[in-house]
């Protein structure tokens, strides 16, 4: 490799974070305070101990303990009805946002819309809980409506819905216009252009937004701790009040089940986006 | 509905189109332009960007509408109806090909929204692969081909439902110079071959020279000429299209003498000079008259009809261009073709004349 010469290798050493001082080490302090955590927990799931946190030898009890915990099974029935219903629902619903937002003429309140739609990302939380249990209270006591799960599904694919709407907004955008052109001068009706044409380029696009969707939903815990109700107990909560008794490593197999799901999903859609770009 | 109303071919009648803009006054696009475009015609519309070249292309295959006036197809009326209803088909700019489809499925797409049977479009498409000389990259995705493939395949995929009039958008302009002149003569055989009306978009005078039948000259959303390449190039309406189409050199003199097509003009430095006339020109008035660089003709001082000093040798291989700075301060351009051997005419700095050979040049109509 021929070396480039010193004034351009030192114009980009001052410009690139790579070459700033200390960068390594913030790098690495950084990285270790994400993922130790992690890694321990995970560790620890294998642990022959009672206690946690004293390490005796290895074992693989506590997976078949959980597994066989009909709790935890009835828990993350729960939890995948309700995360799977509201990816379902919230990509669904998203994706026909961003298509308005995105597509067609340019509307009066466009921006408004664009800013309704993502502004549950700005909200606490804890906010958006209140708010939906004292809506859900409301139907219940005033009409007498309660859709049991039905509640934490509607719930979980409203806070659902800007996190699958942000990826496919974003495919959409980068998406050439003209091919939609192209197919309606090649006979192709609107319906035909959006399930021949639209459809399959968004794709990846939609399944980003649907992995996001479900991951945010699947480990929600304050939405779904005020707003369910008995016999509603998702993995999350579940967890939660195991933590609240002695601790076992019983809870760090849950959590390492859990973990793995999620790494599970959130490979799965990185595998499809780059495979399609 | 009347016979004789089915006037075969594609008819602009008296459209304009205006845009709003928010905030901003109404632009308008198109101005009252009619153009009757023959069936089997190979019909350029060429002109700067902005002229309304484009958007007269987009009203044509229905991305567009027309705020006043019709356009019809052999006869009917088409100015109504979506771009999927028009038996019309585009090879886009950017060729917009279907990059989750093979190169095969791109070029049948079209049959297949037709709702064509299964064996008519793959016959079709072995066909269009074979006029388009792509047989072997049926099954490539068309990020896998070439930018000069991927124009192929555009074309193919246009070609295939065999629309009565095919539309091309600057479809040459993101190919390097060689391929460019290459599909310039693949597009003519394929109009041959096909015997489909081609509308094609370009702001590339040459490329219009070249392939056209027919070309209509556009400037800020009006027709400004129609006509056989030759006819423009030879007999420009106006200085506009003079100046676009080719390099010109503008003459001002006065008319001193009137024939049957021929006029005399006295130029400013006294020299009288013949030049032919396209439309009718007032005797004293004053006229401009275009020449091209070569059709001028250097010589000795004293020879031709204008005087100068070389200013400028520029070779270009197949010919030299010279610039002479006339007596009245103006450049005029002359074009000399070079042959093995020579050397250059004249030098930089050199006291030259200019002749004009009789009927090289041409009165611009309704100039002053």
């Amino acid at each position: 490799m021929r070396a480039r010469p010193a004034t351009a290798r030192a114009g980009q050493k001052a410009t690139d974070v790579r070459y700033q001082p200390g960068f390594f080490t913030v790098a690495l302090v950084c990285l270790i305070v994400l993922y130790a955590p992690i890694f321990v927990l995970v560790g620890l799931s294998f642990n022959a101990n009672t206690v946690v946190t004293s390490w005796t030898g290895f074992t693989l009890d506590w997976f078949a303990k959980a597994v066989q915990n009909d709790d935890f099974y009835s828990a993350a029935a729960n939890t995948l009805t309700i995360s799977l219903s509201a990816t379902v629902f919230s990509t669904m619903l998203a994706t026909a946002a961003a298509l308005g937002t995105t597509r067609g003429q340019p509307w009066r309140g466009q921006g408004a819309a664009y800013m309704t739609i993502s502004l549950p990302l700005m909200v606490p939380e804890i906010i958006t809980a209140v708010a939906t249990l004292a809506f859900f209270s409301l139907l219940a006591s005033v009409f007498g409506i309660n859709f049991g799960i039905g509640n934490l599904i509607i719930a979980h694919t409203v806070f659902c819905i800007p996190f699958a709407y942000m990826p496919i907004r974003a495919r959409l955008e980068d998406m050439d216009l003209t091919l939609d052109y192209a197919a309606a001068d090649l006979y192709a009706t609107p319906w035909a252009t959006f399930w021949r044409i639209t459809l399959p380029l968004l794709l990846p696009g939609i399944i980003a937004g649907a992995a996001l969707a479900f991951i945010v939903s699947f480990d929600d815990f304050t939405i779904t701790q005020l707003v369910a109700g008995p016999g509603q107990t998702t993995l999350p909560i579940y967890i939660w009040a195991k933590i609240r008794r002695p601790l076992t490593p019983e809870v760090n197999a849950m959590c390492t089940v859990l973990l793995m799901i999620s790494v599970f999903f959130v490979s799965f859609s990185a595998f499809i986006g780059g495979r399609r770009r | 509905m009347l016979d004789n109303t089915k006037v075969p071919g594609l008819a602009i009648d008296r459209v304009g189109k205006v845009f709003q803009q928010a905030g901003k006054p109404d632009f308008r696009a198109l101005d009252d332009v009619s153009l009757t475009i023959r069936p089997n015609e190979f019909f350029t519309l060429l002109g700067p960007s902005g002229c309304g070249k484009t958007t007269l292309l987009r009203m044509i295959a229905g991305f567009e509408h027309p705020s006043e006036g019709e356009i019809r197809l052999d006869g009917d009326p088409i100015t109504g109806l979506p771009p999927n209803r028009r038996p019309v088909n585009t090879v886009f700019q950017n060729y917009a090909l279907f990059p989750h489809l093979s190169v095969a499925a791109n070029i049948g797409f079209g049959l297949e929204m037709l709702k064509k049977p299964r064996a008519e479009i793959e016959a079709t498409v072995a066909q269009m692969l074979r006029l388009v000389r792509m047989e072997e990259m049926a099954d490539r995705k068309t990020s896998q081909i070439s930018g000069g493939q991927q124009q192929r395949v555009a074309l193919a995929r246009a070609l295939a439902p065999r629309p009565r009039v095919l539309l091309l958008d600057e479809p040459l302009s993101a190919l390097d110079l060689k391929l460019r002149k290459e599909m310039q003569i693949e597009l003519k055989r394929m109009q041959a071959e096909t015997g489909i009306t081609f509308v094609f978009v370009t702001h590339d005078q040459e490329e219009a020279l070249t392939m056209s039948d027919r070309i209509a000259v556009m400037s800020a959303g009006r027709v400004l000429q129609v006509g056989a390449p030759r006819d423009i190039y030879d007999r420009p309406a106006n200085h506009f299209v003079a100046n676009f189409i080719g390099d010109s050199n503008f003459l001002t003199g006065t008319v001193v003498e009137m024939s049957a097509g021929l006029v005399s003009i006295r130029l400013v430095n006294g020299a009288v000079l013949e030049a032919s006339v396209p439309s009718s020109v007032t005797f004293g008035a004053t006229a401009t008259v275009v020449v091209r660089p070569e059709h001028a003709v250097l010589a000795a001082p004293g020879e031709g009809v204008i005087a100068g000093e070389v200013e400028t040798v520029i070779y270009f291989g197949t010919d030299t261009h010279f610039h002479i700075r006339t007596g009245e301060g103006a450049t005029f351009i002359v074009r000399q073709q070079n042959r093995r051997g020579d050397a250059a005419v004249a030098q930089r700095g050199e006291a030259v004349s200019i002749h004009l050979p009789p009927g090289v040049a041409t009165v611009l109509a309704g100039e002053a």
